[in-house]
């Protein structure tokens, strides 16, 4: 913010608090939903203030957790969930910089192939190719395992797509700055457009993260041994009861502690953030 | 260092002790996946271990594999890819997939016959069964979780209407002016419907002892057409589509939606699955009871008997002989009457065999539970006809939503009953078309 | 977007580059081709029984009317959700860019929808909007609206935009706000001495600035809407009803995964990524060309 101007002030965070309103009201609601005890949540209609079954709808999702899945540790789901989600963004991100990085400050036969070929993969979506992909992974010997969880997810287009609008976005002067001090490829890279790359670098490792971290359909696909599966499915898992009655008070407690490592990764990244924008200003 | 003898010897001890657990437990290991998740997942896994408790050569490993849909596809997918289950749950509308799918399943006859197990197919409660066999009567499936539709009615509501709370309407008249006092007494709505091609045609058409479809209901053949436009069908879509102009009747949900319109009193009756017990239980803050299918009185062979939904355990072929063993066994384990009782009861669906039927009526449940024992009864009345037995048809979870769409229109004032019912039965056909030409 | 300097090396793109192809050949290109293979064939679930049809699944799909119903119910979705997600989440980007106290509580507020995994939202908005638990509705009537998606088209349509754009916003804001504070400090200011007003500043300067971010969000925006709605769809209203909210890709997942028709689905998606592509080329030739690097 440059001028102080009160009234300009007022009316944005008037704005935030709208929007966050909108934005934020079916959390809201699934949070009052969880301290309700079933009858109330299926009933018409569901009361807007947090009920009085707090402790005990989570102390059940959290123990109860732990029959569902057959005896797992939540413990143990919220590892796995933790697993791919970390090995999905980092993969992800590791490769797409890379790629981007050669697509953007390299000349080379092929090259405009590569970055359309990179890019088709957003063309078909995942669940239609999601059953002869179950095969190759099968054919790899890959079921039931972290590298199969993983790996064929990374291929994505989304990062690196952002990357080269970031970079192609990046001063001519760097680069030019950079040949001049006899800089190779690879310390441009570490020592320039590393750091100034941090919070496009952040912004996607939270929304990498969460991608990882909702996985549903992959997970319950590639694996049958149940040890491996992650938090959301286990979610799903209280959805399907055919005709009988689904405890949404449980659901909707699972869900909100199923989004709190989400949630605290993108609060860790807000430090990073910052800490990321204010080295720039120096 | 050299490796002396002594160092030999230590190697050669530790590791025989090391492998020595996993050479005796050499039990077959059979993959079974299910669709149940919450209660009665664990309910499920339960069976499972009971079994494996009963008996060291074999054991079942059941795993949850998403919802039906998404088990289905998953199972379909582990077929093409070689990895397929033992034994799978496929709900009722995948019948005939799996069915035409003769390369890829091992019909349940064949399985305890190879298997030596003993089986005796009249042990069996034939309306609940019927779905799964073939026309000469020899098993496909096994069921596993099966229901049909009854009447549940708010018997507060009914009191203050100034009906009699201890006799539910038992024909479609009769509830016609049960709605009438219900919405004069001051109910917003009459009665409304969970799974309306579920219970509205299917069962209905079963019920009244007409028929869905050619061919037995395409027990017959592939080339089976579909019936439920006829006058008598368009005459009950007709009626309650009538009923749906004052909210005698109020559309609620494809699926089972409908249930908090009756369990937050503002429809006083509702038609909806035998399973759905214990959830209305749980929720309603009302006496309700539980009356029989209404059906139209002036048809003959009406009441005939109800069919059912739900889901069978399908096996997948490509196994050993010594695992198709022990999946007979398994099958033979949830076939006892003890096994079956304690899953109708725990659960609310319909026991497979009429041993587990007279057990938990021994053991004084429907007693202690008034109104639990009239879907079996419903079912039970009468041994089913061609019309009565079930569907065959494929493609059908397509179908269902064509007639989903369809009704849709009538309720919502957009199309008459006999054009609605005519559109659906056209665009089915043309599915059913499709799966015959898949399957040629 | 030429006339770049670029690094002379000759081998090292191609090995920056291989990771990434090598998983998109044999994790997207392989499957996928199998996939779209599929389209010229007619077989049964599990793959029994195989027979070559050759266009005859792209005749069936394109004489139904009910398919052409569909492409215009997806147009007006896609164009929706894409607008009302960026639009909104661009103007929430600015103000939380300008303030100072609480922005780390108003960002992670705005954020945490994206962390709700899809199939969940969908019920959620469910819950909100159920003609007869729904709290939306049992606002809507107490002043006199009876909402009723299960049979009003129009409302059913309504409500899948809202709830597919609510779980857009998120992400779009993350972007936003991540390329709005890669602006430098500096160039505001620079724009501010100028004597340029916050709103000149925005249209002037912040826009400009952010428009390859704002070009790659379109992008990304218009493909969601095309490809990952699905998961609201069908949880919220399963296309219905009367197929007011069947879009494309709903109709293609039905086919395949509900209906086990392989090659239908294949030759719908087949159809989908045409027009997906179509519609991406159009945005790089003519959206692009706006674009400030």
């Amino acid at each position: 913010m440059v001028e102080r101007q009160p009234v300009l002030t007022a009316v944005t965070h008037l704005v935030l608090v709208l929007g966050i309103l909108v934005v934020a009201f079916p959390i809201y609601v699934t949070f009052v939903a969880s301290t309700h005890p079933l009858e109330d949540v299926a009933r018409a209609p569901m009361p807007l203030r947090p009920g009085d079954r707090l402790a005990e709808n989570y102390a059940a999702a959290l123990t109860e957790g732990l029959r569902t899945v057959g005896g797992l540790p939540v413990g143990r789901m919220l590892a796995n969930s933790l697993v791919m989600a970390l090995g999905i963004a980092v993969g992800k991100i590791a490769i797409s910089i890379l790629s981007a990085y050669a697509i953007v400050y390299f000349r080379f036969p092929l090259r405009t192939v590569c970055f359309w070929m990179i890019f088709m993969t957003l063309m078909l979506p995942v669940e239609v190719r999601i059953v002869p992909t179950y095969q190759v992974v099968a054919d790899l010997g890959l079921l039931n395992s972290y590298a199969g969880l993983t790996v064929p997810l990374i291929a994505s287009a989304t990062a690196t797509f952002l990357f080269r609008q970031f970079f192609l976005g990046v001063p001519e002067e760097l680069f030019d700055a950079a040949r001049i001090d006899g800089a190779g490829p690879v310390r441009f890279f570490t020592d320039i457009l590393l750091p100034i790359s941090r919070t496009t670098l952040a912004a996607l490792f939270v929304i990498l993260f969460i991608y990882g971290w909702n996985q549903y359909l992959w997970p319950l696909l590639v694996t049958t041994d149940e040890s491996m599966y992650t938090i959301v499915v286990s979610i799903h898992r209280m959805t399907s009861v055919a005709e009988a009655q689904v405890e949404w008070h449980r659901v909707m407690a699972t869900t909100m502690l199923a989004m709190l490592p989400p949630v605290a990764v993108v609060v860790l990244m807000q430090r990073w953030f910052v800490k990321g924008l204010m080295e720039t200003e120096k | 260092m050299p490796m002396t003898r002594r160092r030999w010897l230590t190697v050669a001890a530790t590791t025989a002790a090391v492998l020595k657990p996993t050479l005796v437990r050499a039990e077959t290991e059979i993959q079974f996946w299910h669709a149940m998740g919450g209660a009665l997942g664990e309910k499920t896994k339960e069976l499972a271990e009971g079994f494996n408790r009963s008996q060291s050569e074999y054991r079942v490993n059941a795993v949850y594999k998403g919802n039906y849909t998404e088990t289905m596809t998953g199972a379909i997918a582990a077929f093409r890819a070689r990895q397929q289950p033992h034994i799978v749950q496929v709900f009722e509308v995948g019948t005939a997939t799996m069915m035409a799918a003769t390369g890829a399943i091992k019909p349940v006859h064949a399985l305890m016959a190879e298997a030596g197990e003993k089986f005796d197919p009249a042990a069996y409660l034939p309306a609940v069964t019927g779905y799964y066999t073939t026309a000469d009567g020899r098993m496909l499936s096994l069921p596993f979780n099966s229901s049909t539709p009854v009447l549940y009615y708010n018997k507060d509501a009914f009191r203050k209407a100034g009906l009699d709370p201890a006799r539910p309407p038992r024909t479609w008249p009769e509830v016609g002016e049960a709605v009438r006092k219900l919405q004069a007494a001051g109910l917003a709505c009459g009665f409304t419907t969970c799974w309306q091609s579920w219970i509205q045609l299917e069962n209905f058409s079963a019920w009244h002892n007409v028929p869905f479809a050619t061919r037995a209901n395409g027990f017959g053949g592939l080339d089976a057409e579909l019936r439920f436009n006829s006058p008598l069908h368009v005459r009950h879509i007709g009626q309650l589509a009538e009923w749906q102009k004052t909210k005698a009747f109020d559309y609620g949900g494809r699926r089972n939606e409908a249930t908090a319109k009756f369990t937050s009193g503002e429809c006083g009756m509702l038609t909806e699955s035998s399973a759905g017990y214990a959830g209305i239980k749980r929720t309603a803050k009302f006496e309700f009871g539980i009356g029989t299918l209404p059906y139209w009185p002036d048809v003959a062979g009406a009441p005939q008997n109800t069919i059912i939904g739900g889901a069978s355990l399908w096996v997948m072929a490509g196994h050993s002989p010594q695992a198709y063993r022990g999946v007979a066994r398994f099958f033979s384990y949830l076939s006892s009457p003890e096994v079956q009782a304690d899953w109708h009861q725990f659960t609310g669906y319909l026991p497979i065999t009429r041993a587990a039927w007279d057990l938990t009526r021994k053991q004084g449940f429907y007693e202690k539970n008034p109104g639990t024992e009239i879907s079996i009864l419903q079912m039970t009345g009468k041994p089913p006809t061609e019309n009565s037995k079930g569907l065959r048809l494929g493609n059908f979870v397509q179908i269902r939503d064509v007639i989903d769409e369809e009704l849709e229109a009538v309720w919502a004032g957009k199309k008459p009953a006999k054009e609605a019912l005519d559109a659906a039965v056209r665009r089915g056909n043309d599915l059913l078309r499709q799966f015959e030409r898949a399957h040629r | 977007m030429e006339r770049r300097r670029v690094f002379p090396h000759r081998v090292l793109p191609y090995l920056l580059v291989a990771p990434q192809i090598a998983v998109t050949l044999v994790f997207f290109f392989w499957p996928a081709s199998q996939a779209l293979w599929q389209s010229v064939l007619i077989q049964d679930a599990f793959g029994l029984s195989t027979r070559f049809a050759g266009l005859e699944n792209f005749r069936t799909i394109l004489s139904d009317p009910d398919y052409r119903h569909s492409l215009g119910v997806t147009a007006v979705f896609s164009s929706a959700v894409s607008a009302l997600a960026l639009g909104s989440a661009l103007g929430l980007a600015l103000m939380a860019d300008r303030v100072v106290r609480g922005a780390r509580a108003y960002r992670t507020l705005l954020i945490w929808p994206y962390a709700v995994a899809p199939a969940v939202a969908g019920v959620l908005w469910l819950f909100l909007f159920n003609p007869t638990v729904g709290i939306v509705a049992f606002a809507l009537r107490q002043v006199g609206y009876r909402w009723n998606h299960l049979l009003d088209g129009r409302e059913a349509l309504l409500l899948v935009v809202l709830a597919a754009a609510w779980k857009q916003i998120s992400y779009n804001f993350v972007f936003f706000l991540a390329g709005l504070q890669g602006i430098g400090r500096a160039v505001i200011e620079a724009a501010a001495i100028d004597g340029a007003g916050p709103a000149r500043r925005v249209v002037s300067v912040v826009l400009p600035l952010l428009s390859p971010t704002v070009f790659f969000l379109v992008v990304v925006n218009v493909v969601y809407a095309f490809f990952d709605t699905f998961g609201i769809v069908h949880a919220v209203t399963g296309g219905g009803p009367a197929k007011a909210t069947e879009i494309l890709v709903f109709k293609v997942f039905r086919d395949g995964f509900v209906g086990l028709d392989l090659g239908r689905s294949a030759a719908q998606s087949v159809i989908l990524m045409a027009i997906v592509i179509g519609l991406t080329i159009v945005q790089f030739r003519w959206l692009e060309r706006r674009v400030h690097y």
